[in-house]
Parts: C-alpha cells; sequence; structure tokens
C-alpha cells in the first residue's frame, strides 16, 4: 500500500476494508465457493455504490474520485480485495469502463455503457484471449466483417473473467483495415456461454462463441487507428490492478504466517527464534517490500498516463508476479502440513496469485515485453 | 528553519548555468576518473585521489558541497530533493564520486550526529571542503560482523589515549587523512560497554599500513597495525565506553550509503546498474543475442530488478522518515542491493557465454570484465556488512523475532572466549 494516502484515502481505504470483512469475509468467500457461485450481484452493486466502478470515469460522465487520483483510489481498493480474495470484477468492469473511456474521444458515444457499468447493474469484461493462444491482443483470429453498416463477428474467445455472469464483452476482433474493438451485448443472438473451471475460489471464467453475431457499426470503441492506443490503456490498467490486489494477497499471508511463527512452538521455542527461518522470513519481507514499491510507481504512471507507464506496469508485474507466489509458497511451507489443507486459508490467497500471475502476461511474457520497450 | 530555502527549480537553474558556464569538467574531458565502485585501477594512485580533491574544492567555492549537510558546517542546507536533481544535472561531469563513501556519507554524517562542536567544524566541514578526507577504522582480523568484539585497545593517558592494535578492510584509508577509530578502553565491561571512538590521523609514524589486493584486482583496502599511537583525549567521539552507540549511528550511515540510499552523496556514477560499465543489453548485441527470446527475458529481467532496486530505496526511504518504519530497514535495501546485482552478475554471464572467460580476438576484451566482475559477486553481499547480518537485522529489528543466542552477552570482555 502506498506509504503516503492522504487522509481522504485512508478513510475510502478504512471504509472498503469495513464492507468488505462485513459482506465477504474469508467465511463467504468459501460458502459461494462452496454454491458455485462467482460474486452475488447484490455485493457488487453495494460496492458500485461505494464508487468502486466510478473511479476511471470522468466527473462529466457522472464519475469521480477521492483524491483527484481516480487509478490510485482505484488500486486501494484492489490491494484491499487481495486482503481477502474477495469476489467482484473489479478489474473486469474497470478494464472495460476504462476502453471505453479511452476510445470516446475517437469513436462512437458509449455513454450509456459507461452509466450502467458504473452503476452496478450492467457487467461487463475484456474478451481477448483465444483457445491455444497466448497474449497477443492487437492479432486477434476473431474477425469482425463489416456488412451493410454492421460487423459481423465470427471467432471465440475464452479466459474471460465474469464470462458467465457478464452482460457485455468488450472484444478484440480484426477487422479488413485491422484489430478493433467491439461492444458486444452477451445476450446478442450468436452468442454462445460457456462456463470453465476456474482456479480462484470466486473469480470464475468462460468461453464465449461468436457464431456470426451482428452489431452496429457504432458498437467499435474508438477506431482501427485508436485500437492499439486503447488496448494498451486496457492492458495497463489490467496488469496493474493484479499487482496491487496482489500485494493485498502477500501483505495479509506474510503477516499471519509471521504470527504463525511467533505462536507455533517447537524442541521448546517458537518457529521465529530459529535463524534459518528467520532468514527466510527478511527475505520474503524485502521482497514485499520491493513489490509495493514497484506497484505505487507502475499505479502513479497509470494514473498519470506518464509515458513511462507502460515499461513500469511490465516492471512490476514481471517482479510482483515473480515474487508473489515464491512468499505465498514459502509461507506454505512454514505452516507445514497444514498449509497443504483445505482448510486452512492460505490456499485461497496461492489462488488469486496464480491468476493474477498468469493471466494478462506472465512474468516472462512481461520481461520479453520490457526488452522491447527499452528498444532491444 | 527560519530562512526560505531556495526552490528546486531555482536550484537547478543556478547549477545548471554554473555547469555550463564551465564549474566542472566534462566527463571523460579531463583525466579519466571512474565511477565510485568501480574496480579498475585507476583509483590505485593518488593522482585520481588529489583530482576528487579538487573537484570538490571546485563544488565548495561555487556553494554547490554538502548539498543537505548544514550550513554551520560548510553545507548548504538544502534537501534530498535539490540532491537528487544535482545528480541529474551532473551525470555529465566530472564529479568527486571517491569522496562519497565513506568521507561524507558515513564518517561525515556521523561526526555530524555525535561529534562536539570543534570536531564538526574541523572534520565536517573539513571533508565538505575537500580538505580532508576521512575512513573508517573498524573491523578487524579477528571479527568483521562481530564488530562489537574488537581486540584494538586504547589507553588514557593524561589528556591523550595510546592505541594499540589493528583494524583490516580500511576502504581507501591509504588516501584518507582521518579515521573514525572503534577502540576498547574497558576490558572488564562486557564486550559493548567497554568501546570508544576516536578520530586518528591515518598517516603517523606509530602506524604501519598496507594495502591488499582483491580477486578482481582492486587494491582499496588497507590493513593497519597500531604500535602507541598517541592521539588527543579531545578526538573522542561522544563518551568514553559508550563508542558503541557512535559506532551504531555509523553503522546506520553505512547501511543507508551503501544501500544507496544517503542524502549526504553527489552525484552519480554514469551506469547506475552495471559495475563493468556494460549494461546487459550491450552485452546481448555485443554476442549476436538481441532477438533470442531466453536473452530478452533475461534482459527484461535485470531491467526490471535494477528498476525495483531504485523504486524500494524510494520506498524505504519515505517509510524511515515518516517514522513508520524502524530505522532498521534500511537493511531492506542493503539486502536488494546484494542480492539485485547478484542476480544480474548471474544472467551476465549466462548472456555473455563463451565470451565471459576470454578476450576477443580483435583486442576488445570487455567480456572478461564480466568475468571479472562475477569474480567479484560476493563482494556485493559482504562489504558494508553481510547479507546474513542485514538478515538478522530485518528479522529482529524490523519483524521483532525472537534475537539470537549470544555466548558473550553480558560476559566480562576479557572472559570471552576466541578461536584461533
Amino acid at each position: 500500500m502506498d506509504l503516503e494516502l492522504s487522509e481522504d484515502q485512508k478513510l475510502f481505504r478504512n471504509t472498503t476494508v469495513k464492507f468488505l470483512e462485513n459482506e465477504a469475509p474469508i467465511e463467504k468467500v468459501r460458502q459461494l465457493n462452496n454454491a458455485g457461485e462467482g460474486f452475488p450481484r447484490e455485493f457488487w452493486s453495494q460496492g458500485a455504490e461505494l464508487g468502486w466502478a466510478a473511479l476511471l470515469v470522468p466527473e462529466d460522465l457522472g464519475g469521480g474520485s477521492i483524491s483527484g487520483d481516480g487509478f490510485k483510489d482505484l488500486a486501494i481498493v484492489a490491494e484491499e480485495f487481495g486482503r481477502l480474495t474477495s469476489p467482484g470484477p473489479l478489474i473486469a468492469v474497470n478494464v472495460v469502463i476504462a476502453g471505453l473511456v479511452e476510445g470516446a474521444a475517437s469513436g462512437p458515444d458509449h455513454t450509456e455503457a459507461i452509466e450502467g457499468l458504473m452503476s452496478g447493474e450492467s457487467i461487463g469484461s475484456w474478451a481477448v484471449y483465444e483457445p491455444n493462444g497466448h497474449w497477443d491482443p492487437l492479432n486477434p483470429s476473431t474477425t469482425a466483417a463489416a456488412n451493410a453498416g454492421n460487423y459481423v463477428i465470427t471467432g471465440v474467445k475464452d479466459r474471460i473473467e465474469v464470462g458467465a455472469e457478464a452482460d457485455v464483452f468488450l472484444v478484440s476482433a480484426m477487422t479488413d483495415d485491422g484489430a478493433a474493438l467491439f461492444l458486444v451485448p452477451a445476450d446478442a443472438a450468436g452468442v454462445t456461454i460457456q462456463p470453465v473451471d476456474s482456479l480462484d475460489f470466486v473469480r470464475h471464467y468462460a468461453t464465449a462463441r461468436f457464431d456470426g453475431v451482428t452489431v452496429p457499426a457504432e458498437a467499435m470503441v474508438g477506431t482501427v487507428a485508436t485500437a492499439a492506443d486503447i488496448t494498451e490503456r486496457m492492458f495497463q490498467v489490467a496488469v496493474a490492478l493484479q499487482c496491487a490486489e496482489t500485494n493485498g494477497v502477500i501483505d495479509k499471508v506474510f503477516e499471519f504466517t509471521v504470527q504463525w511463527a511467533f505462536d507455533r512452538y517447537s524442541f521448546g521455542r517458537p518457529l521465529a527464534s530459529y535463524q534459518a527461518l528467520k532468514h527466510r522470513f527478511s527475505d520474503m519481507r524485502t521482497w514485499l517490500e520491493c513489490c509495493m514499491a514497484t506497484t505505487d510507481a507502475a499505479v502513479q504512471a497509470v494514473n498519470d498516463r506518464d509515458p513511462e507507464a507502460g515499461r513500469l506496469v511490465s516492471v512490476a508485474k514481471a517482479y510482483v508476479g515473480t515474487k508473489a507466489v515464491q512468499i505465498v509458497q514459502d509461507c506454505v511451507q512454514m505452516h507445514g502440513g497444514l498449509g497443504v489443507t483445505w482448510e486452512h486459508d492460505i490456499h485461497l490467497y496461492l489462488r488469486r496469485a496464480m491468476v493474477d500471475r498468469q493471466l494478462y502476461g506472465t512474468p516472462a511474457d512481461h520481461k520479453r515485453r520490457i526488452s522491447d520497450l527499452i528498444g532491444l | 528553519m527560519s530562512d526560505q530555502i531556495e526552490s528546486v527549480e531555482d536550484f537547478s537553474a543556478r547549477a545548471k548555468a554554473w555547469l555550463e558556464a564551465g564549474g566542472l569538467p566534462k566527463r571523460g574531458s579531463a583525466r579519466p576518473a571512474p565511477a565510485a565502485g568501480d574496480h579498475e585501477h585507476e583509483t590505485d594512485g593518488m593522482e585520481i585521489w588529489d583530482f576528487n580533491r579538487e573537484l570538490q574544492k571546485k563544488l565548495f567555492a561555487a556553494g554547490f558541497a554538502g548539498l543537505c549537510f548544514p550550513k554551520e558546517y560548510g553545507g548548504q542546507g538544502l534537501t534530498r530533493e535539490h540532491q537528487l536533481a544535482f545528480d541529474d544535472l551532473t551525470v555529465e561531469y566530472e564529479m568527486p564520486l571517491l569522496l562519497n563513501v565513506p568521507s561524507l556519507a558515513i564518517c561525515s554524517a556521523m561526526i555530524l550526529d555525535m561529534g562536539t562542536e570543534a570536531q564538526k567544524q574541523k572534520y565536517v566541514r573539513g571533508a565538505i571542503s575537500g580538505e580532508l578526507i576521512l575512513c573508517q577504522f573498524l573491523s578487524e582480523p579477528s571479527g568483521g560482523s562481530d564488530l562489537a568484539g574488537l581486540l584494538t585497545r586504547a589507553q588514557r593517558d593524561g589528556d591523550t589515549y595510546v592505541i594499540n592494535g589493528q583494524k583490516t578492510w580500511s576502504t581507501n584509508a591509504f588516501a584518507a587523512d582521518y579515521a573514525t577509530c572503534l577502540v576498547r578502553t574497558d576490558w572488564d565491561a562486557p564486550k559493548h560497554r567497554g568501546l570508544s571512538m576516536i578520530i586518528v590521523p591515518v598517516k603517523d609514524p606509530a602506524t604501519h599500513m598496507n594495502r591488499f589486493r582483491m580477486v578482481n584486482g582492486a587494491n582499496e583496502f588497507c590493513e593497519e597495525f597500531f604500535q602507541d599511537l598517541v592521539v588527543p583525549a579531545e578526538n573522542l567521539v561522544g563518551t568514553e565506553n559508550d563508542g558503541w552507540t557512535v559506532g551504531q549511528r555509523q553503522l546506520f550511515y553505512e547501511r543507508q550509503a551503501v544501500g544507496g540510499g544517503s542524502p549526504y552523496s553527489s552525484g552519480r556514477a554514469p551506469d547506475r546498474g552495471s559495475r563493468s560499465g556494460l549494461s546487459m543489453e550491450e552485452v546481448a548485441r555485443k554476442v549476436g543475442k538481441a532477438k533470442d527470446p531466453a536473452t530478452r527475458e533475461l534482459v527484461g529481467w535485470a531491467h526490471a530488478q535494477d528498476t525495483v532496486n531504485h523504486q524500494l530505496i524510494k520506498r524505504v526511504t519515505v517509510g524511515m522518515t515518516s517514522g513508520e518504519y524502524p530505522a532498521m530497514a534500511s537493511s531492506m535495501m542493503r539486502l536488494a542491493h546484494a542480492e539485485i546485482p547478484q542476480q544480474k552478475m548471474d544472467m551476465m554471464l549466462e548472456v555473455a557465454g563463451d565470451q565471459a572467460v576470454t578476450g576477443l580476438t580483435d583486442g576488445d576484451g570487455f567480456l572478461k570484465s564480466v568475468g571479472v566482475q562475477y569474480l567479484m559477486r560476493q563482494g556485493a553481499s559482504l562489504g558494508g556488512g553481510s547479507s546474513e547480518m542485514s538478515r538478522n537485522m530485518i528479522s529482529e529489528r524490523v519483524l521483532m523475532m525472537p534475537r539470537e543466542y549470544a555466548a558473550d552477552r553480558d560476559v566480562p570482555f576479557k572472559d570471552v572466549r576466541r578461536g584461533r
């Protein structure tokens, strides 16, 4: 978490924490998982009332932030989501909103869609991955063929976050003139959705088939010419939020593992008195600080639309993605056999850290992207 | 502070104008001066040290020395932001980088903190003005990590101290005028309670100094043997037998300086990341692997970690300044400052491949420096305090975990067991 939060941001954070602890404590997350549910719609609507989907929306469209730095405020929420492995499409919806807001300057009007997402009534998600494909948002196989003032979308998108709960997809598809983004209703004719197994307890994914789905030309977000910039913005928002969420995960895991080390006695003294373990905790504490520091920088850069944001976001993902699961796994180890039981909460955290690590580019993908960005 | 200090913008404009008017020589235009920490042989000779003194004198005369030191002692009373701006502006110029560690960032910082008025005027002002260079006499052959277990003795004799013993690992002592020397003044007290910090002249007939070579050819470390070295009693810093308090402060400044977070260091080495002067990208290109995906992944990872290292310093500094983090949080910077360069050296070796261990036939032996740098890999986790000690500090003083058992705790020092 940013060490320099304003008083308003601290208050916002406390409100967020209280809400999540009341409405979605870990026990609730387990209950949702047992019931096969992703997130209660009511919970998301309440979150929307707290502003969770308004922070990236300009004021003239009805949005607003706590501090004037809407993205930094959103990162605060994302971190708290990590701390409790919260349910809800915080990242998915905000990524779509970011895309729609970005496209507004160059493309058709999507004010109504933005308002629907902001209110919590509508759920949206970016449909970008394709079967057997990896992260390659500007080279979709899914096509959008121009036809009599409409576009006809054909293809399959998978690994869509909240794909089975979404009302609208932001689809990356290839037109004759190049890649573009389209807002497609989930209930449009020709759309078939199939939920898939997901590792995270409450963050569910789905596959969506688009069999000749017709959308009007105004469904395009931005233009073909601006699609790359809009995609980059959405990507940066997604990745920086993943890093913020992951920091909440590892901060919480580290905290309860340190406590465990003080409470658990072996051979007459606490685990925390054994030097070999103390040294591992020191390493983890240092990496944790590094994760926070690099995420602070990435979040600030995305917030400010800094020209370095692309690089800083990849630096953060490369680092946080690499270290976070190592930290959680060493914390599992510290717990002994308990650490690999279903009953212990630590695997809920590992699941969340894993999905944030593997999607929107793995650490390896981001390391190579850094080489691209620094001109190698 | 009662007076308004100059804004960073105004300061930068003034500094820029001075530099452009020839305030300092451009980097490479004067006699080549290697970056601080570089283990080439240029630092062996006194010429480079004299050159650094001259640069410091130029800075002092123009009002750009000791930016974050108080005006009363020759500094400028400015902020870290001013220093960082100055670092950015002077990257293309020759700067007296050799005077940063330990003279300014460790010794002067400690004397400023704990010295008498007279000591501050003499040594802090002396260092900032370029007249004096300070170094540290701390570690001994019998122990570096167990610093408080030192054996060099100082006997009070009238208004002097008489010192006998030896010190080692004294960085750049051959070029220094004075040293902050930690000695034992009470052998009956337990180890930590019988120490004193005394400022001693480096060059004295009673002191014999040797320099010794490191695996990468560097020659900056010295060992000293004192045989009845006599110094004035007024050179005591702090109280007699409370030298550990002074020493701990000095170690704090050392951790801060070695971790890259000292406000008292001025100037920046040309390539922040690579000690050999070569970046990973350059190595990748020169061996023809720039397009190889595995190499691109390593280059990206090295860049990411370098960036994170700097971001960490910024964040921990904020935490310590606000009081949210304890002073020992600086050990996290120290640990990262070892781990990250070491991982990079590993990656450099990987990328450089077979060219890391022999020179190229066209005479450009640059990749040998990748191999030589790798020889010195462990220096990063040893110099300025070992990583093992950093890990003890973080676990005990930041995470508040139980301290290690100590066989010498509360034992009169003369009764403590020693090895061969």
